[in-house]
């Protein structure tokens, strides 16, 4: 790459193929929001952060690939969506299902404990699940199923949109829309801020704060199975260490938007996607080689870590004594 | 057959005991799980029916040959951990492996601090062999490689390409240089250069990129994992020019991922089992009838590298390092499934290689390249 210099863009800078990157970095970024969520309501609720999140979402994965695989003959029978809803809706429970025995098991035993304790616990269950799903997965990649036809929108120009990012962006819209309408206006979402507010006090409330994180972790779990189902579509080739990377950036994302703030999550998780996709699609002009586009996500951790360590939506908050 | 099998059966992973039984024990790196597992299993596949094969003609200087696979997951640093337990406590007398470059790049120089002779079977990085001289390989090299592709892309009259690296692969880097060096001498222009590191899944920005180049082909030399969903992402994208590849492609997996995507993309390899010549359709026939599918260019070369190791241990008649070393390094004319082998003096093969197209989900056999 040295020495000689190509560019492509030294003439022009068309529009249509910058809108086309904007595209693409919009519905991976769908995706890290997804994640991004799962990892501020725990914080949000249980001041700490699940590490082994990305890997539910790896799980999510597998989950529908091997429902597809056992319910294979009844899904031919119905359409697309409803196969598809099926397969999406069963993978969210089980990985739901999943996340709530995690904590069980290994978060509740230490909830009074120094929080530091909780997070190394947290990256020894991300270990496990990722060695145990080698052991019973293999550590092979394997292609994902196509549960979403393939096809492009037509009607847009010069602009390509598949099916499949079409209905990876909608399902994400609503799954968020959803869990704004639990946090905002169920009685277990307002248990949750209350949770969230003051643990002590809402319990003297009547809150029964078990339940609440319980269910807390079970709605995180079942994003971030969507989220892993919705990107084995966009990417369908899996395999058990396919969350780590996507966790981390997911992660970034919740900092970056204010950790613990729903719509910062969302906001955090569209911005990383798509800085990332123009980093990668621009390298030649910005003169960064597109293998650092993963290294991006983390200097802008750095920076927001410098600047505003509260985060875009952030409110900066005291330290409580 | 049934003899046949219970050979191969019989070689599976055995732990320690060095050779205790008499046996001349050979050790095998292999790929058997992980980003390339399709890479392991299918010159495990191949390694152990040459094996299965010496031993039913009656071994080698009166014994049996007896070998040992570990599997190095696909990853970076675990090949040399694993070629240290080979020769530390195995005691292999030879080593055979790796496919990928950059693993063997990591053996070659423990297996030549230990005297103990490595074949590889496929990796076509130019520096694996210059780790010493107890290091060896039984396919071409990537100049050879990425000339290849260069001189292909010439005679279909493309005039302009694209280049997506692996930069985290010695082996893509190596191919691209030789594929732009070959393809702008001779009158081909690189509308763009893209990177991306194995273990990727969004290739959307780079091609979107590629595409505004409009080029006439893509030279996409990264293994086939990644390969797949680049060739699906560049068809969503609107890009309907064929991809260019190495042998890095040679996987079903490939097709699996990509389905009807990489359908009319071309890369060159070391071996089509759809060659007619009768010694071929013999090797097809019975890697199929052992293991159920037909052996692709992995396979056939670890055939050939164990055979080589055996011819040369015949001819060394002893096992011992340094004889055992120059017995191969004497390799000459060797008649192998992927060729007429004959290692030069940088113990490097000399041979030819075939391009090869993807049609109906299969890959197909275009034309052979002389060296």
């Amino acid at each position: 790459m040295q020495g000689q210099r190509y560019e492509p863009f030294a003439h022009h800078f068309p529009l249509s193929q910058f809108l086309q990157q904007l595209l693409n970095g919009l519905f991976l970024g769908s995706i890290y929001a997804l994640i991004a969520l799962g990892y501020t309501m725990v914080y949000g609720v249980l001041r700490f952060i699940n590490f082994a999140h990305g890997d539910v979402f790896m799980l999510g994965a597998f989950t529908g690939l091997y429902l597809h695989k056992l319910l294979g003959p009844m899904m031919a029978m119905m359409p697309w969506p409803v196969a598809m809803l099926v397969i999406l809706l069963l993978a969210m429970i089980i990985c739901a299902a999943a996340g709530i025995l995690i904590e069980f098991l290994a978060y509740r035993p230490l909830r009074d404990k120094p929080r530091l304790n909780v997070l190394i616990t947290a990256i020894g269950v991300s270990l496990l699940l990722e060695y145990t799903a080698q052991l019973v997965f293999g550590a092979t990649q394997q292609p994902f199923p196509v549960i979403i036809p393939k096809g492009n929108i037509g009607g847009l120009g010069g602009l390509t949109v598949t099916i499949t990012q079409v209905i990876v962006l909608v399902t994400a819209v609503v799954l968020m829309i959803a869990l704004r309408f639990i946090v905002m206006k169920t009685k277990l979402g307002m248990a949750m801020r209350a949770l969230s507010l003051n643990p002590t006090a809402s319990a003297l409330m009547g809150v029964n704060n078990s339940v609440v994180i319980s269910f807390t972790f079970g709605l995180g779990s079942a994003l971030a199975a969507a989220g892993g189902i919705l990107y084995a579509s966009l990417y369908p080739s899996i395999e058990p260490f396919m969350g780590v990377l996507p966790g981390l950036k997911a992660f970034v994302a919740a900092v970056l938007g204010g950790i613990g703030n729903i719509p910062g999550a969302a906001l955090g998780g569209l911005i990383i996607g798509v800085t990332e996709t123009l980093v990668a699609g621009y390298s030649d002009t910005l003169g960064i080689p597109s293998g650092y586009r993963d290294g991006v996500a983390f200097v802008i951790l750095i920076l927001i870590l410098l600047f505003k360590p509260s985060g875009l939506l952030g409110k900066a908050e005291r330290e409580k004594v | 057959m049934a003899a046949l099998v219970l050979g191969l059966t019989g070689c599976k992973q055995q732990g320690g005991g060095g050779d205790a039984a008499g046996d001349i024990v050979i050790g095998e790196v292999a790929a058997l799980t992980g980003g390339t597992a399709t890479f392991g299993t299918s010159s495990n596949a191949g390694t152990k029916m040459a094996v299965a094969e010496i031993n039913m003609a009656g071994g080698l200087l009166g014994k049996q040959v007896r070998l040992v696979t570990e599997d190095d997951q696909s990853k970076q640093g675990e090949a040399g951990t694993v070629a240290k337990k080979l020769i530390s406590r195995d005691k292999v007398v030879a080593m055979l492996g790796e496919v990928a470059s950059g693993r063997s790049l990591e053996m070659g120089p423990i297996c030549q601090k230990a005297g103990v002779p490595m074949i590889s079977p496929a990796s076509t990085n130019a520096k694996v062999t210059e780790a010493g001289d107890y290091v060896f390989r039984v396919c071409f090299i990537d100049p050879f490689q990425g000339t290849v592709m260069g001189k292909f892309a010439i005679s279909r009259g493309w005039k302009k390409v694209a280049i997506l690296i692996d930069t985290k692969q010695d082996y893509s880097v190596g191919l691209s240089q030789y594929f732009k060096e070959y393809f702008a001498k001779n009158g081909g222009t690189i509308t763009g250069e893209q990177s991306y590191g194995s273990g990727d899944k969004d290739f959307k920005a780079q091609l979107t990129a590629i595409k505004a180049g409009e080029p006439d082909a893509i030279f996409a030399s990264g293994y086939y994992n990644e390969t797949g969903l680049i060739a699906s992402q560049a068809r969503e994208l609107g890009i309907t020019v064929p991809l260019l590849g190495g042998d890095g492609w040679d996987s079903p997996s490939l097709v699996e991922v990509a389905g009807s995507a990489i359908e009319g993309s071309f890369f060159s390899n070391h071996f089509s089992n759809e060659d007619t010549s009768p010694k071929i359709q013999e090797f097809v026939k019975k890697f199929q009838s052992v293991y159920g599918k037909v052996p692709d260019a992995m396979a056939a070369l670890a055939y050939d590298s164990g055979m080589i190791l055996a011819d040369a241990i015949k001819r060394a008649g002893t096992t011992e390092g340094k004889a055992l070393r120059d017995a191969i390094a004497a390799t000459k004319d060797f008649d192998g499934i992927t060729g007429k082998i004959t290692l030069d003096e940088k113990r490097n093969a000399n041979k030819s290689a075939v391009v090869l197209t993807i049609k109906n989900g299969k890959f197909s056999y275009v034309e052979t390249v002389a060296p």
